[in-house]
């Protein structure tokens, strides 16, 4: 162990002495103390790369300059941060970057939120003395959810190390060498022929406009414009906690009601809440899991435990790449957003009295892996595709914008009734821990007729960010349908980002994992960090997101997904029990093992 | 002038080992430092200092690894070492081993050197039957092992890390320094990496004193030196010399007549002209890398300039901006001058500006250097362009 005296330093920047701590990079320091040094390769979420840089500044003793993000402090080190040298350097290897740099800003995506383009601004790059390509070299592939634009890349390489460090995919690597580097997939292949999951977490990296979603705003107002289409909208609990931020509010805003207005305000016919099927999930997938724990403790039969939730789509990807040894153990629920478009097309359809084939379900997701599971040949349990079209929330803030609207200064209003009325239970599904939470809280209930004894019923030992997070609780006293549980210690575990969940999944298939229910989603955070969500993203950012979901929870009078009434009628009048025919018609799915490499 | 300390027939095993083991790991390092001697492999570290780092890093593990890459375009005088001294390297690599508490080597080969691996795969057998390698060797207590790897065929894989990526079978990139090797090399494990003549060094040393190796170089510079000598001269080859010879005399001792030019040290290395012919190789004066090309007169140094900046333009390994979208910048235009253009004032400064960004903020010495020849060569020979 260090001594705290041990390692302190004395390090001087720009003049003035700082304390440093012996480990910390110059950049960390010099953030530490709002010295404002340029990066483009570095990311809050990833090792530094030292690719970029733009971080160079002086070190006295130095013979060149070094990259701030990778030299660590050392005793009586003497930086410099701003001299003639590093500002001629930066102007430099900006215009390198804008040199190769093809497209135009007033027509990409990232206009106004693009790195590049600021730090263009801030260094008052007024030409570019190499001249600036205007040929594009590269064709873009706009089939899949994400759509990458080489012509636009930077090389910076957070792509590849968000996709290797977090997820452990490595759909996408850098190929090549010297100056035919580019960022590519295996052979050359197109996206959907490897083993890319859609979580769209590069694009939440990407400083350019280079990987961006598949744009689906078109098909959208195309919709809306059209008056023989009645086109409801269902949003996903992660949007309100973000959707602010596309408007240069501070992370951790909740914008739920002025969202609702939003939407309505765009033209959509009825503005549902995700939330609703979110509810509904927690008594599908629920009972899904009390009757697996049944036949498992009871009837002695061989069912596949633990069981893993089914809600994020990036992660159905995985287990079918990666561990399709494993698919008998996931919930066949099928995802929040995919029951709600079955829904609307047979249940809502028929109360509304409208005719399906004229209904466009459009979803608003934080997740570009949603764009492909909506796409699934599984997804037509209505008779017709049973979402049309998945915006993401960066789409959702574009249509705001064009329709000319200033999301801060609209009223709250209300979701639309039936499948707006949802309870705290569902919102948390946005978080990290939400659906564990949501289950857990109705479950117990079910099986012992009494609250989770956690105050408040917040299950706090099931919230954070820790990759990996375990929990068990000891059922007492069940009712008597469920003595079988008498005293049994239910273990679960919760993973978020992919290679947390392969830590787990290792587990599970080496037989080593005693858990009866994991919840894994495939992006860090949760859905909250979804690659939907407004640019940019780091821990801080998905803490304050969290903050706000679990502040929504807390704020609502209903906390219990069994408690939704509308749920409750749903039931009565359509699928009658849970699990039921019905359900496992509309409500419930199949996978599909995939090959990795 | 011309020296035979690592070009004479082998030297034996038996006396350097002997010697060597007599000492601790301690003394040997502080004879290595006493020698002066510094790192043929091109920067010119000093390789006591460098053994002494590794040995008091921790590490339950740690590696000596000989880099036989020679990809410096004209230099092949790690060939003859290996094919003509390998018994000089096995025992420096051991040596090194047992100074820094290393129980593996790694011999990181040049993958146009395939055709030796047999026969050099032999001669390590050989070495083992006579117990210079393996298990106790020379019944000294001391177990060292040496393990070849053949690079994917970049030439930015002789730089230690990429050195190390390669080895890891990871794309042949540069890392970040630090952590240096010798902190965390191969695997994350304290690492030596040597030049396979630094390394031809030891034995020599070891056997003959500190004394007798400092005979020969200069103050800064110690010992003698190969260099692979080509271009136009009567008698090319692998040469011998003291570090610190001048310009003028290694060129009379290759027979070379009305020069112009000498590339010293590959292509990053620097340009010598005329008005330079008395300086001094050696690390005070041009440094020393492996190969020396000759330019007569006849030569045109805008077509020399061209090809190191086409060369670097291929060989850069594209992780860093400066590099990479420098050295494309620099192509094109020693490009537009080859054509016949002449550079407006203002572009030259562009490109004097960019190679100074090259040098000052690239990842490492290969867009460090990679703008060298430009700066040298249009400096010195503005009549050819
Ligand atoms: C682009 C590049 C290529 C290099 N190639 C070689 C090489 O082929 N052989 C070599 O010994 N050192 C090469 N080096 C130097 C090594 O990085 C390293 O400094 C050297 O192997 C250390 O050995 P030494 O201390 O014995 O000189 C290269 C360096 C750079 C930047
Ligand atoms: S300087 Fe060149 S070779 Fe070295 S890391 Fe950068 S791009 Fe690669």
């Amino acid at each position: 162990m260090q001594t705290a005296v041990e390692s302190k330093l004395t390090v001087s920047i720009n003049g003035k002495e700082f304390d440093a701590r012996k480990g910390e990079t110059i950049l960390q320091l010099a953030k530490r103390n709002d010295i404002n040094i340029p990066t483009l390769c570095n990311h809050a979420d990833l090792c530094e790369s030292g690719n970029c840089r733009m971080c160079v500044v002086e070190v006295e003793g130095q013979r060149v300059l070094q990259a701030s993000c990778t030299t660590p402090v050392a005793e009586r080190m003497v930086i410099r941060t701003n001299t003639r040298k590093v500002r001629k350097t930066r102007q430099m290897i900006i215009e390198l970057l804008l040199a190769e740099h093809v497209g135009d800003c007033q027509t990409c995506k990232r206009n106004t939120n693009c790195e590049l383009q600021d730090l263009a601004a801030e260094y008052g790059i007024e030409e570019v003395r190499f001249g600036k390509s205007q040929e594009k070299r590269y064709e873009v592939d706009t089939r899949t959810p994400i759509v990458r634009d080489n012509d636009k890349c930077i090389l910076c390489r957070r792509c590849t190390q968000v996709c290797e460090e977090i997820q452990g995919v490595e759909a996408i690597k850098p190929m090549g060498r010297g100056k035919d580097t580019d960022i590519g997939c295996l052979f050359g292949l197109p996206l959907d022929e490897t083993t890319c999951v859609f979580c769209g977490q590069c694009i939440n990296r990407c400083p350019t406009g280079a990987l961006t979603e598949r744009d689906a705003t078109k098909e959208v107002w195309k919709a809306i414009d059209d008056p023989t289409k009645h086109v409801v909208v269902q949003t996903a609990p992660a949007i309100r906690a973000a959707l602010a931020e596309e408007f240069d509010i501070p992370p951790g805003e909740r914008v739920t009601g002025k969202m609702a207005s939003a939407l309505k305000m765009i033209g959509f016919d009825t503005v549902f809440d995700t939330d609703f099927t979110a509810d509904l999930t927690i008594i599908e997938e629920g009972t899904e899991l009390l009757t697996r724990l049944k036949k498992a403790l009871v009837e002695k039969s061989q069912v596949a435990l633990p069981m893993f939730t089914s809600c994020s789509p990036g992660w159905i990807n995985y287990i079918e790449h990666y561990y399709p040894d494993l698919l008998p153990n996931l919930s066949t629920c099928k995802s929040p957003q995919q029951m709600f478009g079955a829904l609307i097309k047979t249940y809502y359809a028929q109360k509304k009295g409208v005719d399906p084939k004229n209904i466009v379900s459009v979803s608003v997701m934080p997740c570009t892996a949603k764009k492909f599971e909506a796409d699934r040949p599984e997804m037509y349990d209505s008779g017709y595709k049973d979402v049309d079209h998945v915006l993401t929330t960066r789409e959702l803030a574009r249509m705001i914008k064009q329709a000319g609207i200033d999301l801060m200064d609209l009223q709250d209003s209300e979701f639309d009734d039936p499948m707006g009325i949802s309870t705290g239970a569902a919102v948390i599904f946005g978080a990290t821990g939400g659906v564990m939470e949501a289950a857990i809280r109705t479950a117990y209930e079910l099986v012992t007729g009494r609250e989770v004894p956690f105050a408040n019923l917040d299950i706090r030992p099931v919230r954070g960010m820790e990759g990996i997070r375990e929990a068990s609780l000891t059922i007492t006293d069940p009712l008597p349908e469920w003595s079988f549980l008498n005293g049994a210690e239910v273990k679960v575990a919760i993973a978020h980002s992919l290679t947390k969940a392969r830590m787990l999944m290792d587990k599970v298939r080496a037989g080593e994992a005693t858990y009866h229910f994991i919840e894994v989603m495939a992006c860090p955070g949760g859905c909250l960090g979804g690659g939907g969500q407004p640019i940019p993203t780091s821990p801080e950012i998905r803490e304050k997101r969290a903050q706000a979901i679990y502040t929504e929870d807390g704020a609502m009078k209903l906390r219990k997904s069994h408690e939704n009434p509308a749920v409750k009628v749903l039931y009565e009048e359509f699928l009658k029990e849970p699990n039921g025919h019905k359900s496992h018609e509309l409500l419930h799915t199949k996978y599909t093992p995939k090959d990795t490499w | 002038m011309q020296r035979s300390c690592l070009l004479s027939p082998g030297c034996k095993c038996n006396e350097a080992f002997e010697k060597a083991f007599s000492y601790t790991p301690e003394e040997i390092i502080n004879i290595i430092k006493d020698s002066g001697l510094r790192g043929r492999g091109g920067a010119g570290f000093p390789t006591g200092m460098k053994w002494e780092f590794a040995a008091k890093a921790a590490g339950e593990k740690k590696y000596v690894v000989c880099n036989a890459d020679e990809g410096e375009p004209g230099t092949f005088k790690d060939r003859v070492l290996l094919t003509d001294s390998l018994d000089k390297l096995v025992q420096g690599m051991a040596i090194a081993g047992y100074a820094i508490g290393a129980n593996y080597g790694i011999l990181y080969l040049r993958s146009e050197y395939k055709w030796m691996l047999n026969d050099l795969n032999a001669k390590f057998n050989e070495f083992k039957n006579q117990n210079y390698l393996g298990n106790n060797i020379m019944g000294k207590g001391f177990d060292f092992d040496i393990e070849i790897k053949l690079n994917a065929g970049a030439y930015v894989c002789g730089e230690e890390t990429a050195l190390i990526e390669s080895m890891e079978g990871k794309r042949g990139e540069p890392r970040n320094k630090p952590p240096f090797p010798v902190q965390s090399g191969y695997m994350g494990y304290p690492t030596v990496i040597n030049n396979v003549e630094t390394l031809c060094n030891i034995p020599y040393i070891l056997e003959h004193g500190v004394a007798e190796f400092k005979k020969y170089g200069t103050e800064r510079s110690c010992g003698t030196k190969l260099f692979s000598i080509s271009g136009d001269c009567a008698k090319p080859g692998v040469y011998e010399m003291d570090l610190g010879i001048t310009i003028r005399e290694m060129l009379e001792m290759v027979g070379a007549s009305n020069t112009k030019a000498v590339q010293i040290g590959g292509a990053s290395g620097s340009t010598a002209g005329e008005k330079d012919f008395d300086k001094t190789i050696c690390f005070e004066g041009f440094p020393p890398g492996g190969s020396i090309i000759i330019f007569n007169k006849s030569r045109n140094m805008a077509r020399v300039l061209k090809n190191f900046i086409h060369f670097f333009e291929e060989e850069s390994c594209g992780q860093c901006t400066p590099c990479r979208e420098g050295t494309r910048r620099l192509k094109e235009a020693v490009d537009r001058i080859e054509r016949g253009e002449k550079l407006s004032d203002e572009d030259m400064n562009t490109m004097l500006e960019l190679a100074e960004v090259m040098k000052n903020s690239s990842k490492c010495g290969l867009g460090q250097t990679a703008a060298n020849p430009f700066v040298d060569i249009l400096g010195k020979f503005r009549e050819d362009f």
